[in-house]
C-alpha cells in the first residue's frame, strides 16, 4: 500500500494557496460531463454535493435517511471554531493551527491542520450569508465563547443547536441545487459497497430501503462523507443510524484505514440509567464554562448534593489542573471522572456519575443569564432525568462520542483508492489522537465546501471519463456479492436478535478497547471478536424479507460490519504501544497519570490494509513531521 | 410497570393496516418511550414476528425522525417534546397506549409507523434558501443584525421538520412548517432579496403537494415540539399576498 500524502511544497501558510494554483482544472464547460457520487448529506457530504453542483458537476448524492436534513450533524450542540479573532483576544490562524496539532497530541498532519485553520474564516462567512442564526451580541455582531479547553474565545454557536443550524444552511444550499437540477438526491438509499474498475473508484452499490432493490450507480469519482463509527461501542452519543459500513466496505476494496483506535470519549454525557438504554445523551461541553465538576471527597458518601458542604467536596479538576480547571481537554476530563467513579466517589442512584454544578454560576450571574446560555440543555437534561439542574447539580459521565480514525487520505482528501475521496468524520485527517471541542463541524465544512470541490478537479482532469455502466462485469459482480450477503443474513434464522449482538460487541469493546486499554485486554478482545462474529452468523435472527422496508435487515448489515471492523480497532490499539491523546494504554503513563507518547516509535499514522477474511490486516505507516509545533509533552497543569 | 400497547401495523403502503395488541411488561419509568418500543421489538423478534417499524435516529429531539401519534396526540402527551424525549415516567402501571403513524394525505404510510415526509423537502426546494455561492460571502460581521431580529429568526429556525404540525391539523396543512422556514430567512437582512419569490415558491409548492389550507385552528402550535408560533403563518400569508399582488412569480421552480 502506497502512502504518499502529496503535501505541497512551500512554507506552511502558502501551501494551500500554491496548491490551488498548481492543481489541474476542469474546464467549466466540461464539468457537467463528469458525474460525481457523494455519499452522505451531513455537513461534509451536504456541503460537498451543494458546492460541486454549483460548480457545474453532475452530482448524485445518497443518504440512508429519509431527508438530507436528518444526518447526524444535526445533533451537534456546542459550537464551531474559527480563527476570526472577533474578540480581539489574541487568536489567529496560527494559534488555531497550533492548538489543534497540540490538542491532537502530535498525531496529525501539520499541512492539513494549517489549511483547516485558514479555511475556518470562510466557513463562518459562508454560514452567515446562508442565514445561519449564530448567537449575537446586543450591538448586532457575532458572539463567541471559549470552548473545550481553548484559552481564546473563538467558538461560534447557535443556542445549543449549532449543528442543526449549520446543517440547515447546508441542506438549503443542497435543495437549491436539487431545484437547479445539478444535484440528484437519492434518499433512503444505503450504500453497501464501492465499485472499483481498473484500480479506480467508479461507483457504488446501494440498497433501496423501501423496495429492497440492489442497484449499481456509476460515476467518475466517489466521495464518502458518511460520518464516524462510535456506535461500535453500541452505547454512544451518536445517532442510532451511525455506522461504519461505507468506510469499512471501502477499506475492504483497498482503501487504507488510519488510526481506527483513536476514538474520543466525551466527558459530559448523562450517565446510563438502566440496562435497556439504547443511547447516551451528550450534554454540551460548553456547560463546563460555567459548571463546576465535583464529587464527594469521601468515597461512598450518599448524602444529597445540597447536604455536602464545600469543604467535603472535591472539585478535582480545579485541584489537579489549576490553570485549565473544569475546561481541561476531553480525554483528561474523562479519565479523571472514570477514576473518581472507580474509586467509589460516584454519585446518583447507580453511583455512576460525577456532579456538574451550576450553583455558583447562578449565584454569580443570575438564573436568567444561565438560562439564556444553556436553557435548552437544562431542559433536555430535565426531560431525560426528571431532575431540575437549576436546583440540583447535573450528573455526568464519559461516553463514546467521536472517532478521529477514518479512511486515510492524502492532502487532496483522496484515499489510497484513486478516485475515492473521504471527508468529514469519515476521514482521519485533522484531529490526530484527540479532537478539540467545536472542531468537527469546522473540519466537515472545510472539507465539504472548500477543499474537495477543488481537489476533485485535480483528479478528474487526468482520469478517464464515462465509459462504464451498470452492465460492466465489475459492477455486476459487486451487485451479486451484495445481494448474496443480504440473503445470507436472512437465511441464518437463528434465535438471537441483531441488537443483542450489537450490545454484546459494545460491552466487549468498551471494557477492552474503551477509555483505557492494555495488552492483555486487547489480546483477549482479538480472541473474542471472531468468536462473536461467528456466533452472529450462526444465531442471528433477521425477520422479514429483503424486498421491502426491513429495519432489522438494515441493522444486521451494519452490525455485521462492526463485527469485522472492531477487530481492526483492537489491532490498532494493541500495536500502538504508547499512549497518545484519547488512546490511553495503561502501560504507558506519566507519573501524573497522563498519556505518555513515544515519539521515536509512533510519530506516525498507522494505516491498515485489509487482506482478506480471516487474515490479520497489514499495518503501514505515514511518518508525521512536526516542523512548526515542536513535539512536547502536553501539560494542562 | 406493565402496559398494553395497541400499535398500527401495516406491512406496506397499499396493504390494509390494523391495530395489534402487545403487552409491554417490566417497563422502568426511567426508560424513554423508544427504549420501551425497542424492548417490545426485541420480544416480537424473538417470537419470530417482524418488529414494529418506526423512524428514529438522534433520540434527543433534534433530527425530527421520530414522529408518531401516541394516544391520539402527535409526539405524545407531554408538551414541547418529541416522541423520543418522552419518558415512561409519564405513564402509569396498567395504562393502555395507542400508537399510530402520522396521518395526512401528503404523508403516505410506508410501513407500520413510518410515513413518507419527502413533501416537506420539496417545499424547501421551491425557494426555502438564500442563494449564495460557496466562497462568495462577505465577512460575517459586515452586516450587524439587531439581536431581537436574530432572536426572532432563531425561534423560527428551531423547526426540526418532524411534521407533527401536519398530523395535528384537521386540514393536514403544513403551513406552520412552511411559515417557520420562510420566517427564519425573512427576519434576516440576507434573506430580503428573495423574500417574496421565496414566499410565492414555498406556498405554491405547499399547495401542490396536497397539504390543506390553514384555517387558523391552532392545533399545529399545540403539537409542535419546538414551540413554533402560528404568528409566522400570518407573516407568510402577508408576504405571499404581496408577491401575488405585485405579480412576483414563484422562484426556483425548475428554472
Ligand atoms: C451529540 C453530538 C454533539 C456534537 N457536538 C459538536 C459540536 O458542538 N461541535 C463540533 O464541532 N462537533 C460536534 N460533534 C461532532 C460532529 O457533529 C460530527 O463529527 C459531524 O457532524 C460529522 O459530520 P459528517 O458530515 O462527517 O457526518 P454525519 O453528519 O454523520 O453524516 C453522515 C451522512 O452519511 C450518510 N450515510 C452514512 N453511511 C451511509 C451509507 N452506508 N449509505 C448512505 N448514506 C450513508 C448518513 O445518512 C448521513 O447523511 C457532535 C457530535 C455528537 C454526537
Ligand atoms: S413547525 Fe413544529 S411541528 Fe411542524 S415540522 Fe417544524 S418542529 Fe415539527
Ligand atoms: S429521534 Fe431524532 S427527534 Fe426523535
Amino acid at each position: 500500500m502506497q502512502l504518499d500524502a502529496r503535501i505541497p511544497s512551500g512554507p506552511i501558510e502558502k501551501k494551500w494557496e500554491n496548491h490551488q494554483f498548481e492543481m489541474k482544472l476542469v474546464n467549466p464547460a466540461n464539468k457537467r460531463k463528469y458525474t460525481v457520487i457523494v455519499v452522505g448529506t451531513g455537513l461534509a457530504g451536504g456541503a460537498a454535493a451543494a458546492t460541486m453542483g454549483e460548480l457545474g458537476y453532475n452530482v448524485h448524492c445518497f443518504t440512508f435517511h429519509d431527508s438530507a436534513r436528518r444526518a447526524h450533524s444535526i445533533a451537534a450542540q456546542g459550537g464551531i471554531n474559527a480563527a476570526k479573532n472577533y474578540q480581539g483576544d489574541g487568536d489567529s490562524i496560527y494559534r488555531l493551527f497550533y492548538d489543534t496539532v497540540k490538542g491532537g497530541d502530535f498525531r496529525s498532519r501539520e499541512a492539513n491542520v494549517h489549511r483547516l485553520a485558514e479555511l475556518s474564516l470562510n466557513i463562518i462567512d459562508q454560514a452567515v450569508a446562508q442565514g445561519v442564526p449564530f448567537a449575537r451580541e446586543y450591538g448586532g455582531l457575532l458572539a463567541n465563547r471559549s470552548f473545550g479547553g481553548a484559552q481564546v474565545s473563538r467558538t461560534f454557536y447557535a443556542r445549543g443547536q449549532t449543528g442543526q443550524q449549520l446543517l440547515l444552511g447546508c441542506y438549503q444550499a443542497l435543495e437549491r441545487q436539487v431545484s437547479a437540477g445539478t444535484v440528484k438526491l437519492h434518499t433512503r438509499k444505503e450504500m453497501l459497497d464501492v465499485i472499483v474498475i481498473d484500480g479506480r473508484a467508479r461507483g457504488i452499490v446501494t440498497r433501496d430501503l423501501v423496495s429492497g432493490r440492489i442497484e449499481a450507480h456509476l460515476a467518475d469519482a466517489v466521495v464518502l462523507g458518511t460520518g464516524g463509527y462510535s456506535n461500535a461501542f453500541f452505547l454512544s452519543t451518536n445517532a442510532k443510524g451511525c455506522n461504519v459500513t461505507a468506510t469499512w466496505r471501502a477499506a475492504r476494496r483497498g482503501a487504507g484505514f488510519a488510526n481506527p483506535c483513536f476514538t474520543q470519549i466525551h466527558p459530559t454525557c448523562i450517565p446510563q440509567s438502566g440496562e435497556y438504554q439504547s443511547k447516551l445523551t451528550l450534554m454540551s461541553e460548553s456547560l463546563r464554562n460555567d459548571g463546576r465538576i465535583w464529587v464527594p471527597a469521601k468515597a461512598g458518601d450518599t448524602r444529597p448534593a445540597a447536604a455536602i458542604p464545600d469543604s467535603e467536596r472535591d472539585y478535582y479538576l480545579e485541584r489537579i489542573y489549576p490553570s485549565f480547571g473544569n475546561l481541561s481537554p476531553r480525554d483528561i476530563a474523562s479519565r479523571r471522572a472514570k477514576e473518581m467513579v472507580d474509586a467509589g466517589h460516584g454519585v446518583g442512584e447507580l453511583r455512576n456519575g460525577v456532579y456538574l454544578d451550576f450553583r455558583d454560576a447562578i449565584q454569580r450571574l443570575g438564573r436568567d443569564a444561565i438560562s439564556e446560555r444553556y436553557g435548552n440543555l437544562f431542559q433536555m437534561y430535565e426531560k431525560i432525568t426528571g431532575e431540575d439542574p437549576y436546583a440540583v447539580p447535573m450528573r455526568i459521565y464519559p461516553a463514546p462520542h467521536y472517532t478521529m480514525g477514518g479512511l486515510w487520505v492524502d492532502y487532496d482528501l483522496m484515499t489510497t483508492v484513486p478516485g475515492l475521496f473521504a471527508i468529514g468524520e469519515a476521514n482521519f485527517s485533522d484531529h490526530g489522537a484527540n479532537r478539540l471541542g467545536a472542531s468537527a463541524l469546522m473540519q466537515g465544512l472545510a472539507d465539504g465546501y472548500f477543499i474537495v470541490p477543488l481537489t476533485i478537479g485535480n483528479y478528474l482532469a487526468e482520469s478517464p471519463r464515462g465509459g462504464v455502466d451498470a452492465e460492466h462485469p465489475a459492477a455486476r459482480d459487486v451487485v451479486r456479492e451484495v445481494t448474496a450477503r443480504q440473503e445470507r443474513l436472512l437465511a441464518v434464522q437463528g434465535n438471537r436478535t441483531v441488537d443483542s449482538f450489537h450490545m454484546e460487541l459494545g460491552r466487549l469493546m468498551w471494557d477492552r478497547c474503551g477509555m483505557a486499554r492494555n495488552e492483555a485486554g486487547l489480546k483477549e478482545a482479538l480472541e473474542l471478536i471472531p468468536e462473536l462474529r461467528e456466533r452472529f452468523w450462526r444465531e442471528v435472527r433477521v425477520p422479514g424479507s429483503a424486498a421491502d422496508l426491513n429495519q432489522s435487515l438494515e441493522k444486521a448489515g451494519r452490525v455485521a460490519d462492526f463485527l469485522e471492523f472492531a477487530e481492526v480497532m483492537c489491532w490498532d490499539a494493541l500495536t500502538r504501544d504508547e499512549s497518545a491523546g484519547a488512546h490511553y494504554r495503561e502501560e504507558h503513563t506519566t507519573e501524573d497519570g497522563e498519556a505518555r507518547r513515544n515519539d521515536e516509535l509512533f510519530a506516525h499514522a498507522a494505516v491498515w490494509e485489509y487482506r482478506g477474511d480471516g487474515e490479520p490486516p497489514a499495518r503501514h505507516r505515514e511518518e508525521l513531521n512536526f516542523e512548526h509545533v515542536p513535539l512536547s509533552q502536553r501539560s494542562y497543569k | 410497570m406493565n402496559l398494553t400497547l395497541h400499535v398500527w401495523r401495516q406491512p406496506s403502503p397499499r396493504a390494509k393496516g390494523d391495530f395489534r395488541t402487545y403487552e409491554a411488561a417490566g417497563i422502568s419509568p426511567t426508560m424513554s418511550f423508544l427504549d420501551m418500543l425497542d424492548l417490545v421489538n426485541e420480544r416480537i423478534t424473538q417470537e419470530g414476528e417482524e418488529p414494529i417499524a418506526f423512524e428514529h435516529d438522534c433520540r434527543e429531539g433534534i433530527c425530527g425522525s421520530c414522529g408518531m401519534m401516541i394516544n391520539g396526540v402527535a409526539h405524545g402527551p407531554q408538551k414541547l417534546i418529541t416522541a423520543c424525549q418522552l419518558h415512561m415516567r409519564s405513564f402509569s402501571d396498567g395504562d393502555e397506549i395507542w400508537i399510530e403513524p402520522f396521518r395526512a394525505d401528503s404523508f403516505p404510510v410506508m410501513k407500520d409507523l413510518v410515513v413518507d415526509r419527502a413533501a416537506l423537502d420539496r417545499v424547501i426546494e421551491a425557494g426555502g434558501y438564500i442563494s449564495v455561492r460557496t466562497g462568495s460571502a462577505p465577512d460575517a460581521n459586515a452586516v450587524p443584525i439587531p439581536k431581537p431580529h436574530a432572536d426572532r429568526a432563531f425561534d423560527a429556525a428551531a423547526c426540526i421538520g418532524c411534521g407533527a404540525c401536519v398530523a395535528a391539523c384537521p386540514n393536514a396543512s403544513a403551513m406552520l412548517f412552511t411559515a417557520a422556514k420562510a420566517a427564519h430567512l425573512s427576519y434576516l437582512p440576507q434573506g430580503q432579496t428573495e423574500r417574496y419569490e421565496r414566499a410565492a415558491g414555498m406556498v405554491t409548492a405547499h399547495d401542490e403537494e396536497g397539504f390543506g389550507n390553514c384555517t387558523n385552528h391552532g392545533a399545529c402550535q399545540e403539537a409542535c415540539p419546538k414551540g413554533i408560533s402560528v404568528e409566522y403563518i400570518s407573516r407568510l400569508n402577508r408576504d405571499f399576498l404581496r408577491a401575488s399582488l405585485s405579480g412576483i412569480a414563484a422562484a426556483g421552480r425548475g428554472d
